[in-house]
């Protein structure tokens, strides 16, 4: 049953799955937020990709390019004139302030454009497959491994040789401590921000591109993924958020196909209770980070 | 160099500062000392723009620096080594370095500084790839204060950094706060050990309760300890 297929369907899934954690992570481990308002930058990403598609004058990943760099300004935005704020008064405010943002931007996109599907275009490789050894293998899958793969370890380049990912590291570390050190601290979060809003709009490529369209409530799932990910990887810990993406996308894979079939529809909830007993046993996580929950405005 | 005049702060609902007047000037080792709770990290956090006092002026080469986010006040020269250390203990000896000099952006000034300190701090050099959080207490203290000097400071504000190490460390400790004030550098320096940083610094400052008790040279202050048997910890205990 684990042919060769499944398995590149399955770690496409987790790449994916990782990709998402991730964005939601770089910021929680800084600020200790759960940005809920991360979901929506997947949306504006798809909804700039519909945009630049119904004006049909540029190649797909030019489109790309740019539905990225909307996501990114949207979260440097958003880190600018929402949580910057109310950031020394208390993580609640933060915490509400992320929901605020959330349904502002479902909002507009629903006043602005629709409550209904839009359709994204799509590059023609997203739909073909490659046949390798008498298999269909969609290239899709592939494409999101390798790009999952390649933004890791930029991620971890970035995060172990230049000074500014050493002082991201420092500040989920002891933030502090790393103010201390002259580094500022809204520097720091700006970065995490452009950092997070870079993997909305990678995210939402590949997510959109499952169904070609876009919603305004699109970025729903993918915000409860990231955070399951993260419950099940370690919230202190970016390797952890990898980690809990990779787990989610193996273990959905695997119940959707053990499971029989009167119970598929079922495989959230199956997902939840391994979450609930992670959280029962394992509370912070498979990988414990040596962060610490503090926090300064 | 560094005044303060009057400073309040406030823990919550505590006040403990309650009017701090001092002042350090360029080249100067001084000392504040005190029984705990007296007010001594306060100050130094205080002045690192750790905690904003609610009342008072702080100002530091002729400039307010009251207010001001720690990274600004950090970048205007002032390094503080907290009490506990505060080694990043995720990161390795080499990052703690590297972002002690985050305020200075040139590499091969970098590099002339690492070496400098590995002069200073031989150990660093063994230890350069391990993480902070894998030190013995006083390899961290000696990495607090490379990574406090990697910076340049123009005042270097070191919290009990005798606190929790070995007597043989403490040794070693205090003989480099020697040398570092020897090099020229201005310290403000907290200790428990009275006895000792007495012997060393130029002038002291006794907090009492939030409050400046007593201030003189480190002789004047020596006395007037002996003098009013001001209970001061580990000095009664020696």
């Amino acid at each position: 049953m684990l042919t060769i297929d499944f398995l590149i369907n399955t770690i496409s899934l987790g790449s994916l799955y990782a990709m998402i954690a991730l964005g939601l992570v770089i910021v929680y481990g800084i600020l200790k937020l759960v940005n809920f308002a991360y979901g929506e930058l997947i949306m504006i990403a798809g909804y700039s990709l519909y945009v630049l598609g119904s004006l049909g004058a540029l190649p797909w990943f030019a489109m790309a390019i740019l539905a990225v760099l909307v996501a990114v300004v949207t979260s440097y935005a958003t880190e600018l004139v929402a949580f910057r704020p109310v950031r020394t008064k208390s993580l609640t405010a933060m915490l509400i302030t992320s929901f605020a943002v959330s349904t502002l931007l479902q909002n507009a996109a629903l006043l602005i454009i629709s409550p209904r599907a839009r359709a994204v275009p799509l590059p023609a490789i997203f739909s073909q497959s490659l046949a390798i050894a008498g298999l269909d293998i969609p290239i899709r899958n592939i494409l999101t491994i390798v790009t999952a793969l390649a933004l890791l370890g930029a991620l971890t380049l970035l995060l172990k040789y230049t000074v500014l990912g050493i002082a991201l590291r420092a500040a989920a570390d002891n933030f502090k401590m790393t103010r201390l050190l002259g580094v500022p601290a809204n520097l720091v979060i700006s970065v995490a921000f452009i950092i997070s809003g870079f993997f909305a709009g990678v995210v939402a490529l590949f997510w959109t591109g499952r169904t070609a369209s876009v919603t305004p409530t699109i970025g729903l799932a993918p915000l409860l993924i990231a955070f399951v990910a993260c419950v099940i990887g370690g919230m202190t810990n970016l390797l952890g958020a990898v980690v809990g993406g990779y787990v989610y996308g193996i273990v959905y894979s695997l119940l959707s196909l053990w499971l029989p079939q009167y119970l598929l529809d079922y495989r959230e909830a199956f997902m939840f209770l391994i979450v609930i007993l992670i959280l029962l046993f394992r509370p912070s996580g498979l990988i414990r980070g040596n962060t610490t929950s503090e926090r300064i405005g | 160099m560094l005044s303060l005049s009057n400073v309040h702060t406030r823990y919550g609902a505590i006040k403990a500062l309650r009017g701090i007047t001092l002042e350090v000037q360029e080249g100067e080792m001084v000392a504040l000392i005190g029984v705990n709770g007296a007010g001594k990290s306060t100050t130094l956090a205080t002045i690192a723009g750790v905690l904003h006092p609610v009342e008072g002026t702080i100002t530091f080469l002729g400039e307010s620096i009251v207010g001001k986010p720690p990274e600004t006040i950090a970048r205007k020269g002032i390094s503080l080594v907290p009490e506990g250390r505060e080694i990043l203990a995720s990161l390795t000896v080499e990052e703690n370095l590297r972002l002690g000099a985050f305020i200075r952006r040139n590499h091969q000034e970098y590099l002339k500084d690492l070496e400098e300190n590995f002069a200073l701090f031989p150990i660093l050099k063994e230890r350069l790839r391990q993480l902070g959080g894998t030190l013995s207490g006083g390899e961290q203290q000696q990495l607090a204060i490379a990574r406090a000097l990697m910076s340049h400071p123009k005042l270097l504000m070191l919290d009990e950094p005798s606190l929790g190490l070995a007597p043989l460390i403490v040794d070693q400790i205090f003989d480099l706060i020697k040398t570092l004030h020897s090099r020229g550098v201005t310290i403000l320096l907290v200790e428990q050990n009275v006895e000792r940083t007495l012997e060393i610094v130029d002038r002291a400052y006794l907090l009492h309760t939030g409050m400046i008790q007593t201030s003189g040279s480190a002789k004047q202050v020596r006395s007037q300890v002996d003098i009013e048997g001001v209970y001061l910890g580990d000095l009664k205990r020696e």
